[in-house]
């Protein structure tokens, strides 16, 4: 699940072609133009490289920190049916990671410098895993919703420029579609359940909807220039039309349950074929992105604790002949 | 029938409750890779209980999810052993061979059961305890050949874990009707060919079992008595379901 690499907006794009070599730039982008795809022992700007890196590896560790939030729900799902399908949804993340992890290190990051970067904050991750999943039916929102999301992101991102991600993608999406089901499925359970049940999706829906329209990253208003990025095929739609395609797909869908989504200015402009809506709040968006969540720290230290209990074990796998080698992917 | 029930529950609850742990690891292995495979282990033994409280339910018990789900630590009838907190990758990995390979014997045992329900779900469980027992012989031959530090902690934990291994093999009451009945071999002839099978393979990992003066099995979670392990488990477990015991989730 992933929603929109956080792009450092100070950024600017004469800076990012510094020092090129005009030809080979010129050849590049010719090759992007045609639709080619770019593979690891091609040459590749500098900026491209390092914003490839940035934005797969913050995908691989929204993998790893999303399935801290949907985990702590495998042992208390009710029933065989729905226990079984946490456990093998959350285990596709924990995959979606490790491809992911291997698609960047084609890239000359090491994985291990990677989860390095994630524990010690120095690398982001998706930002809606900083809200914490109260109940069951947050589990769910989250399987359904937010599972969504990614896909609009990962289909967009599959048609991108560089061939390792691009078939990394392709892997996951196929899978985060079944997500999608399963998510759907919950959540149409809880919604034409019981009283109780009605209330807890109703409830978990209106503490999920400010991360879920978070989710794509700040408006093109005030997002960072990306035309570079968008030229070089790293980044394949914009923010907020991913959020109007999420919009469009999924507001009638959950009013077709009955519930209540949490914006009385949410409505479809047919004139014009988008949605309004009240603009998210980009400043807590901020806030939270830079350690000021609900739950920030507490990941982090999940992760770190993970790292820090496994490592004898990383140890004793070492052997010193052993070279490093890069995955294929 | 009792004594089929009396089988029945025991592995049913063994594997759930081994299930239950395994799935615990999902997020937090000390390698990705191995998130993923106790997940898939997890997802094995869950999945194994519920083919076992089906039958149960065919002979007349609660139906699965409530049968799982809704009874108290004390009615449980899994070996204290699986229900220990998995502690460090060195404990669960212990486990996950000390256990695995003695329940890959009881269902290649039982695939030839004259109770031909339990005959039938046995010969299909046995061919994907294959890959859990594979696993576990790679980890517990890594480790325990690894280097200093991990050598240590698998003997001490294999220390910690034996006479809790052991436990397993507690007998029920109906025994010895299981065995005239040619429906299970008997606890006894399982942990005698689970110990020549395994033997070799601790051996190979340079690790000891220990010394055959020092056997006291953990006995008493066949009959319910359990660690505070298990009520922590059960509740956790059940948390969600209680919620509303009787509706669709």
């Amino acid at each position: 699940m992933y929603g929109n690499a956080y792009i450092d907006p100070n950024e600017k794009a004469n800076a990012m072609l510094a020092g090129e070599d005009p030809i080979k730039l010129a050849e590049f982008e010719a090759r992007i133009a045609r639709g080619e795809k770019i593979e690891p022992k091609d040459w590749m700007p500098k900026e491209y490289r390092k914003q490839l890196i940035r934005m797969i590896e913050q995908h691989g560790h929204s993998e790893i920190i999303g399935a801290l939030p949907e985990g702590t729900w495998i042992t208390r799902a009710p029933g065989f049916k729905r226990k079984l399908a946490l456990m093998a949804k959350v285990q596709d993340e924990v995959g979606h990671a490790q491809l992911l992890y291997s698609a960047a290190e084609t890239l000359g990051k090491s994985r291990e410098d990677m989860i390095n970067d994630l524990i010690t904050g120095k690398s982001k991750y998706s930002n809606v895993f900083n809200y914490p999943a109260y109940t069951w039916a947050d589990a769910c929102i989250i399987a359904w919703l937010i599972d969504a999301g990614a896909i609009i992101n990962q289909v967009a991102n599959a048609k991108g420029s560089y061939g390792p991600y691009c078939r990394a993608l392709d892997r996951i999406c196929t899978e985060e579609s079944f997500h999608l089901k399963y998510g759907h499925d919950n959540v149409v359970t809880l919604a034409t359940g019981t009283p109780i049940q009605r209330k807890m999706v109703q409830e978990a829906l209106t503490r999920w909807w400010p991360p879920i329209m978070h989710f794509f990253g700040p408006s093109d208003k005030i997002s960072s220039h990306t035309e570079i990025l968008m030229r070089w095929k790293v980044k394949m739609a914009s923010n907020d039309d991913m959020r109007q395609q999420f919009l469009n797909m999924y507001v009638p869908k959950i009013w077709d349950l009955g519930l209540v989504i949490p914006d009385a200015n949410l409505k479809k402009n047919e004139e014009i074929g988008k949605w309004d809506y009240t603009e998210p709040d980009w400043d807590e968006f901020k806030r939270v992105i830079n350690g000021g969540g609900p739950c920030n720290a507490e990941r982090l230290a999940v992760r770190r604790m993970a790292e820090e209990k496994g490592r004898w074990v990383r140890a004793a796998l070492l052997r010193k002949d052993e070279k490093y080698v890069t995955p294929l992917a | 029938m009792e004594h089929i029930k009396e089988l029945l529950y025991k592995m049913a609850d063994d594997l759930l409750v081994i299930g239950h742990r395994n799935s615990e690891w999902t997020g937090l292995g000390p390698i990705l890779e191995e998130d993923i495979a106790f997940s898939s282990m997890a997802q094995d033994k869950i999945g194994h209980s519920q083919a076992l409280f089906q039958i149960l339910h065919e002979l007349g018990e609660p139906e699965p999810d409530t049968n799982a789900f809704m009874r108290e630590a004390k009615q449980f009838h899994n070996a204290q052993f699986l229900e220990l907190q998995n502690d460090d990758y060195d404990f669960s990995t212990i486990r996950h061979f000390l256990f695995d390979h003695a329940d890959q014997l009881r269902f290649d045992n039982l695939a030839n059961s004259s109770y031909e329900p339990l005959a039938k779900v046995a010969r299909k469980i046995k061919g994907e305890l294959k890959y859990h027992v594979f696993h576990a012989d790679i980890w517990l031959n890594k480790l325990g050949n690894g280097n200093e530090q991990s050598h240590a902690r698998m003997q001490t934990a294999l220390n910690n874990a034996w006479n809790y291994a052991l436990g397993m093999f507690e007998k029920g009451d109906y025994e010895a009707q299981l065995i005239a009945d040619n429906i299970f071999e008997g606890e006894q002839s399982l942990q005698n060919r689970w110990l020549s099978v395994i033997t070799p393979i601790i051996e190979k990992a340079n690790l000891k079992i220990p010394a055959e003066k020092d056997w006291e099995p953990i006995l008493g979670g066949r009959k319910g008595y359990h660690t505070e392990n298990l009520e922590q488990l059960v509740t956790e477990m059940s948390e969600v379901f209680r919620i509303e015991p009787g509706a669709e989730w």
